[in-house]
């Protein structure tokens, strides 16, 4: 079963540049969580945060009881055992071949006989496709496969927290589908809690449970799918349906002159809200929840064409 | 405006504390269990290969000079029976841990600095913290001790070499008496001066390869952080090098007094 992590008054800045202020959010035990935000808005800093690899200047991150914002190193060390994080590139090991990168982890930690660790290292090399990579180094395999190898390595002590840093930058639609798949197949087996960093809004909107909006220094709205995806929210909004009307610019904010210019245009309609990606097995995960659930309990109506199977799944389009 | 010229002139202090403080973390993270071997012999063994030729090729013109230089000297005060125990005493005192150092520093260090820092840069650094593995501990340490002992066995040939060296210009070139330049060692040199050599390479190998791992996990702003990271490594080892070894023969000097002849 997954681990709460819950965030209190975050606040970090580098020098006198502030990053984000005052982030609180509770990321529920097993549930899919995706972290959006336009580019420079310090997603991949809030992630670092999260395990401690960025101190926050302020603010509380707790997990299992423990505040890794002000724990000693030590301890920190044993509660980084609960994650499994896949960085951008897969940050794999350069001088080891794939299978030592995975292999890695249960080496340092456990005291496994090498038979036990190669059932393991295959099993999770299997479930990324990667049978028959083992014996190559990182620097012979595309992007791709790197960032599987990485989540290969990061699944191998089996955590109870995984945060993915933009899974699908890189990739081509197709293994974003199937790398998406991973995920909510990964979720229903292990019930661990998924953190995904991400500003692709085709995973936002068909992969997690709950969805977070970082913009212009703080977070602004955390909360399950359907509510993020049904907000008349004006940076929500533009932000989940990729449109070029709202308050964010080229530039993180648009200045004054040209949302002057905007002034009167009408907002596009809200695209229908998808149906949730469900495991390949078809078992509902823990966390699921029937599509239009929210909708229904916050008296919400949600976009016309909503939860319909074979909808389009761009939205913007 | 004052505050920012402040920073600025202080910002050296800053780097230096931050220097000494991952100094102690790694002399903490030594007593540390488990000990990496594999890690402590793969790199010992590098650092060795990287060092030994060049090391060989530096030892033989610096002993060279030395017994040249004060050959020459030498032959005007007609003490030419000295030279082999001048030679000695600047070989094993001086020219051979600061020639050490140099190529520890140059080749080793380097080639360290440059190694972490692309490690840094690449995210792995990060990814071991995230699998609850301290690169201090799993990689800076092993390459520290490593640095150290090679250090040590370098000098060691430095000064064999150095003093060979010495010898076959002074004798063959300069025509001086094989019996007195090898019965001469003992003159002025000591055994303390031999200890002294050893504990100053140790303590440059550990000056180095620390400077160098420090520039190397802190390096930032992809491959040119790097390549900025490997080079102000040596640069700033070869400063300190130079000021410890002044201070260490300073002090030496005032423990054990020079034999006179």
């Amino acid at each position: 079963m997954g681990v709460e992590i819950q965030v209190t008054d975050l606040t970090k800045s580098f020098g006198n540049q502030l990053i984000w202020g005052d982030v609180t959010l509770t990321i529920p035990a097993g549930e899919i969580c995706v972290m959006l935000g336009p580019s420079g808005t310090g997603k991949s800093v809030f992630l670092k945060a999260l395990i401690g690899l960025l101190k926050p200047d302020r603010g509380s991150i707790v997990i299992e009881g423990v505040d890794i914002a002000t724990c000693p190193e030590r301890q920190l060390y044993e509660v980084r055992k609960l994650f499994g994080v896949l960085f951008q590139d897969g940050a794999m090991f350069g001088s080891m071949n794939l299978y030592d990168n995975v292999a890695f982890p249960l080496r340092e930690h456990t005291k496994k006989p090498e038979s036990e660790i190669r059932d393991i290292v295959m099993e999770k090399m299997e479930l990324v496709g990667l049978l028959g990579a083992e014996d190559k180094l990182p620097g012979e395999i595309s992007g791709g496969m790197r960032k599987r190898a990485g989540l290969a390595r990061a699944l191998v002590l089996d955590p109870e927290i995984v945060l993915c840093d933009e899974p699908d930058s890189g990739l081509d639609p197709v293994r974003t589908s199937f790398l998406n798949q991973l995920i909510v197949d990964l979720n229903a087996q292990i019930d661990a809690t998924f953190l995904i960093v991400t500003h692709d809004i085709n995973t936002a909107r068909s992969v997690p449970d709950n969805i977070g909006l970082l913009y212009h220094k703080h977070l602004a709205m955390f909360g399950p799918r359907e509510m993020l995806l049904s907000s008349e929210e004006p940076v929500v909004r533009q932000f989940l349906n990729a449109q070029k009307v709202g308050p964010i610019g080229m530039s993180e904010e648009k200045d004054a002159d040209e949302l002057a210019a905007e002034e009167g245009m009408d907002l596009p309609p809200l695209p229908p809200i998808p149906l949730q990606l469900e495991p390949s097995n078809g078992i509902p995960r823990r966390s699921q929840r029937p599509p239009g659930e929210w909708c229904r309990m916050h008296g919400v109506v949600p976009p016309p064409g909503s939860f319909e199977p074979n909808m389009t799944m761009l939205a913007g389009a | 405006m004052a505050s920012a010229v402040t920073t600025r002139v202080l910002a050296p202090v800053g780097t230096a504390g931050k220097l000494f403080a991952f100094a102690l973390d790694v002399i903490r993270a030594l007593f540390r269990a488990p000990f990496q071997l594999r890690e402590f012999i793969q790199q010992a063994w590098f650092i060795a290969s990287v060092t030994i030729i060049p090391t060989a090729l530096v030892a033989i013109p610096f002993g060279a000079v030395i017994a040249l230089q004060v050959g020459g000297l030498i032959k005007q005060f007609g003490a030419q029976s000295f030279t082999g125990s001048a030679s000695v005493l600047a070989v094993v005192q001086q020219a051979a841990p600061i020639g050490t150092a140099l190529l520890i520093a140059g080749a080793g260090g380097s080639a360290m600095a440059a190694d972490l820092g692309a490690r840094k840069i690449r995210e792995e650094l990060d990814a071991m913290m995230v699998l609850g593995i301290d690169p201090i501990q799993r990689l800076v340490v092993p390459r520290v001790l490593a640095a150290m002992l090679v250090a040590v066995f370098l000098n060691g040939m430095v000064s064999v070499v150095g003093v060979a060296g010495g010898y076959f210009f002074n004798v063959v070139l300069q025509h001086g008496t094989p019996g007195a330049y090898i019965a001469s060692f003992t003159a002025l040199a000591q055994l303390p001066d031999l200890w002294e050599g050893m504990f100053k390479a140790l303590l440059f190998g550990l000056i180095a390869a620390i400077v160098a791992s420090y520039k190397g996990v802190n390096a930032a702003g992809g491959p040119k952080g790097v390549g900025d990271a490997v080079n102000e490594s040596v640069v700033i080892t070869f400063l300190l090098l130079f000021v410890v070894n002044f201070v260490i023969s300073a002090i030496f000097l005032q423990i054990v007094p020079p034999k006179t002849g």
